[in-house]
C-alpha cells in the first residue's frame, strides 16, 4: 500500500470532532460550574453579594428595542393597547444634550437602589430590598397604595390595571398591585443573568455582583467612567450608565 | 352670667330629615357601586395610569381629611383658648372631626388597588413610612376625639375634657403635619419635597374645616329652625378671613422660595404660566376663587356679613381648596420628573418625553369621591339625631355674656 492510498486524516474533520468531543466533556462542568455557583432554593439571599447592571449607552442601538421586549417575554408583561395604564419595566428612552445635541439611547428600569425611597414610603413594607441589593415588591402585603409610584425618583414601576391572565409561575404578578424589574430573580438565583442582559447582542447591559471585584462589571466599572442617575438623591443605585 | 347651654338631638320628624337621608344614602350606594366597579374592572376604568397615580378620589380624600382636623379647631378654641363662646359650639366641632375623616378614609380605602387588604395596612407596619404613620394618627385621632366628646358630654368628666381638648389639638397638629409630609417627603417630584408643606396644609385644614362647620352649622340651625345669633356667624366669619389669608401667605412662601431657586424654575413655570389646566386652576380657581374673592367677601363687601354671604365664602373657600388639592396632587404628578436635568428626553414610551402627563378624571372616581362626602354627612346626621351635639339655642344672649339684652 502507498501513501497515497491511506486514508488522508483531514485535519479540518479532525478539529471539528476533537471540538464536539471536548464541548461535551467540558459542557457539563460548566453547567455544574454555574449551577454550583448557584445558591440553594433554601439558602438566604447574602449581603455579600450587590447584584446591578452596567449599561453602555455607547454600545445601545437607537432603533433596538431587544431589551424591552425580553423583558415583557420574560415575565409575560402583555399590554392592551393602552400605554397610559400597560406595565412597562424596562422602557427605552432617547436623550438629546441641550448644549451640545449629543443624542443618547438608554434602558431606564428600577435602578435597585441602595436606599429605595420605593421601601421607604411603603406603609406595609411590602416594596423591601432583598439583602443582595434586589429591590422588589411582595405582592402579599402590596395594598395598592401606589405611594412607592409617587416616591420613586424614575418612574420605574407600573400599577397592575388589569386582570391578569396567563402568568408566568416564576414571576407571579397580581391586579392591583404595584410592580417593576426583579432583575430576573428567578434567574439570577439559579446563576443566570436577567433576561434583557441576555437578550442585548450588543452586550450593552454587563450584568454582575458589584461586590466582586473580579466580576466583569466591577472591573469594568474601574477602569470606565460612569454614572448613577439623579447622583444628587444619593440613593446609590445598582445600575450604572457609562457614556452618559 | 351665661345660661348654662342646653343641648338636644335632632327631632327627625320631619320629611325633609328622611329625604336628606334617601338622597345621603343614595350617594353612598352610588360611590359603592362605583368603587365596586373599578375594583372589579382594574383601574384602567379611571382616569388614573402610571404617570398620575393619585387622582380625584386622593383629592376628595385629603380635602374630607384636612377638612376634619381642622374642623376641630373650634372645639379647640373654646377648650384649650378658653374662649368661652365657642364652648356651645365644641360638640358638633368634634363630631364632624370624626365623621369627615372616616368618609376621607373610606374614599382612601376604596380607592386602593387592595381593599381587601386593609387588615394588611393594619398589621404590617413599615414605620420609616409616613403613610404608615399616618394610618396610627388617623385612628389615635378618632380615639382621642372620641374620648374629648365622651368627656365633654359626660356631666361627671367634664372636669377632665380640657386636657382631652388639649391632646387632641396637639395630635390634629402631628396628624396635618402628616397628610402634608405625604407629599413633603417626596425627594422624587419637583412639586413636592419640602417642608413647608406641612404648615401649608395645616393652614389649609384651618381654613377648609372652618368652611365646612359654618355651612353645616348654618345649615342644621336653619333647618331645624333653631335660633342662629349674629355675634357667633360674625366671629366665625371672621376668624374664615384669617385663615384664608394664613393660606396665601403659605402659597406665597412656596412660591417666591421656588422662584428663588434656579433648579426649581422649571415646576414653577409650570404651575403659574405654561401648566395648561393647572395653571387656570391656580389663578382661577386656587387664587381668584378660592383666596381673593373669599377675602373681599369677609372683608369688604357688607353681603360678606350677611348669612348668605357666609354660605359664599364658605362654599367658594371649599372650591378653592379643591383648585388647590388638584394642582398640587395632580399638577405634581403632571409635571414629568426631572431625570435627565441638561437632557430633553426625545424618546420614550413610557411618557418621559410629555411635556406634561394627561389626567382626564373619570366619573366613578368622583362619585366615589361624593360617596365619601355623603357618609361622612349621612353620619354626622345620624349622630346629631341620636345624641345630643346641637345647642338649641345659639342667640346671641344665650351664647355671649356681653350681649345686649333684647
Amino acid at each position: 500500500m502507498n501513501e497515497e492510498n491511506l486514508p488522508n486524516p483531514n485535519r479540518r474533520d479532525f478539529i471539528k470532532k476533537a471540538s464536539v468531543i471536548a464541548g461535551i466533556a467540558v459542557a457539563p462542568g460548566i453547567v455544574l460550574h454555574s449551577v454550583s455557583q448557584a445558591k440553594s432554593p433554601d439558602e438566604a439571599v447574602s449581603n455579600k453579594i450587590r447584584w446591578g447592571l452596567l449599561i453602555d449607552t455607547t454600545k445601545c442601538a437607537e432603533d433596538c428595542n431587544v431589551c424591552v421586549q425580553a423583558c415583557n417575554t420574560e415575565h409575560g408583561l402583555t399590554g392592551h393597547d393602552r400605554p397610559a395604564t400597560d406595565p412597562q419595566w424596562i422602557r427605552k428612552i432617547g436623550l438629546k444634550d441641550k448644549m451640545t445635541g449629543k443624542t443618547y439611547s438608554l434602558p431606564v428600569m428600577c435602578q435597585h437602589c441602595e436606599h429605595p425611597p420605593c421601601a421607604d414610603v411603603c406603609p406595609t413594607g411590602a416594596s423591601f430590598k432583598r439583602a443582595d441589593g434586589i429591590v422588589l415588591v411582595d405582592k402579599h402585603i402590596c395594598i395598592g397604595c401606589r405611594y412607592c409610584m409617587m416616591a420613586c425618583p424614575y418612574k420605574a414601576r407600573s400599577f397592575v390595571h388589569e386582570t391578569l391572565e396567563d402568568q408566568k409561575s416564576y414571576s407571579p404578578r397580581g391586579k392591583g398591585t404595584v410592580e417593576s424589574c426583579t432583575l430576573c430573580t428567578h434567574q439570577v438565583d439559579n446563576g443566570q443573568q436577567p433576561a434583557c442582559a441576555d437578550a442585548c447582542s450588543n452586550k450593552a447591559i454587563i450584568f454582575g455582583n458589584l461586590n466582586d471585584e473580579n466580576s466583569e462589571i466591577a472591573q469594568t466599572l474601574k477602569t470606565v467612567s460612569s454614572a448613577a442617575l439623579r447622583p444628587n438623591l444619593e440613593l446609590n443605585p445598582s445600575v450604572r450608565y457609562q457614556g452618559l | 352670667m351665661m345660661k348654662p347651654v342646653v343641648y338636644s338631638q335632632l327631632e327627625g320628624k320631619k320629611l325633609g330629615f328622611y329625604g336628606l337621608l334617601a338622597l345621603l344614602g343614595s350617594l353612598i350606594l352610588i360611590g359603592l357601586g362605583a368603587a365596586y366597579y373599578m375594583e372589579h374592572q382594574g383601574h384602567w376604568v379611571t382616569g388614573m395610569n402610571n404617570q398620575i397615580v393619585w387622582g380625584m378620589p386622593h383629592i376628595f380624600a385629603i380635602f374630607l381629611i384636612l377638612a376634619a382636623s381642622g374642623v376641630l379647631n373650634i372645639a379647640s378654641i373654646g377648650s384649650v383658648f378658653k374662649k368661652p363662646i365657642y364652648k356651645p359650639l365644641g360638640r358638633l366641632s368634634g363630631l364632624l372631626a370624626i365623621t369627615l375623616l372616616v368618609g376621607g378614609l373610606c374614599v382612601l380605602v376604596l380607592d386602593l388597588g387592595h381593599p381587601d387588604r386593609l387588615i394588611v395596612a393594619m398589621t404590617h407596619y413599615n414605620f420609616k413610612s409616613i403613610f404608615a404613620w399616618n394610618v396610627i394618627l388617623y385612628s389615635g385621632f378618632m380615639g382621642i376625639v372620641g374620648i374629648y366628646l365622651w368627656w365633654m358630654m359626660e356631666r361627671q368628666m367634664q372636669k377632665y375634657y380640657p386636657i382631652a381638648g388639649f391632646v387632641a389639638f396637639i395630635w390634629r397638629l402631628m396628624l396635618t403635619t402628616g397628610t402634608g409630609s405625604i407629599f413633603g417627603f417626596l425627594v422624587a417630584r419637583e412639586a413636592y419635597d419640602t417642608a413647608i408643606l406641612a404648615p401649608l396644609f395645616i393652614a389649609m385644614s384651618l381654613a377648609l374645616g372652618l368652611a365646612v362647620f359654618l355651612l353645616v352649622l348654618i345649615a342644621t340651625y336653619k333647618w331645624t329652625e333653631r335660633p342662629l345669633g349674629e355675634v357667633i356667624l360674625q366671629r366665625l366669619n371672621n376668624l374664615l378671613g384669617v385663615f384664608v389669608g394664613v393660606v396665601f401667605y403659605f402659597v406665597l412662601a412656596y412660591h417666591l422660595t421656588n422662584l428663588y431657586i434656579t433648579e426649581n424654575h422649571g415646576i414653577e413655570s409650570f404651575v403659574l404660566l405654561n401648566g395648561g389646566i393647572f395653571t387656570i386652576t391656580f389663578w382661577v380657581g386656587q387664587i381668584l376663587i378660592g383666596n381673593i374673592l373669599p377675602l373681599l367677601n369677609i372683608y369688604v363687601f357688607d353681603f360678606g356679613k350677611t348669612t348668605v354671604g357666609i354660605v359664599v365664602s364658605s362654599l367658594l373657600i371649599i372650591f378653592g381648596g379643591f383648585a388647590q388639592l388638584f394642582v398640587i396632587i395632580i399638577g405634581g404628578q403632571s409635571y414629568p420628573l426631572e431625570m435627565f436635568p441638561g437632557m430633553t428626553v426625545t424618546e420614550s414610551s413610557f411618557f418621559d418625553a410629555a411635556a406634561r402627563h394627561l389626567y382626564e378624571p373619570s366619573l366613578w372616581e368622583i362619585l366615589l369621591g361624593l360617596g365619601g362626602v355623603a357618609f361622612a354627612i349621612f353620619i354626622t346626621i345620624l349622630a346629631m339625631r341620636l345624641l345630643q351635639f346641637l345647642p338649641k339655642s345659639l342667640a346671641d344672649v344665650d351664647v355671649d355674656p356681653h350681649a345686649k339684652k333684647v
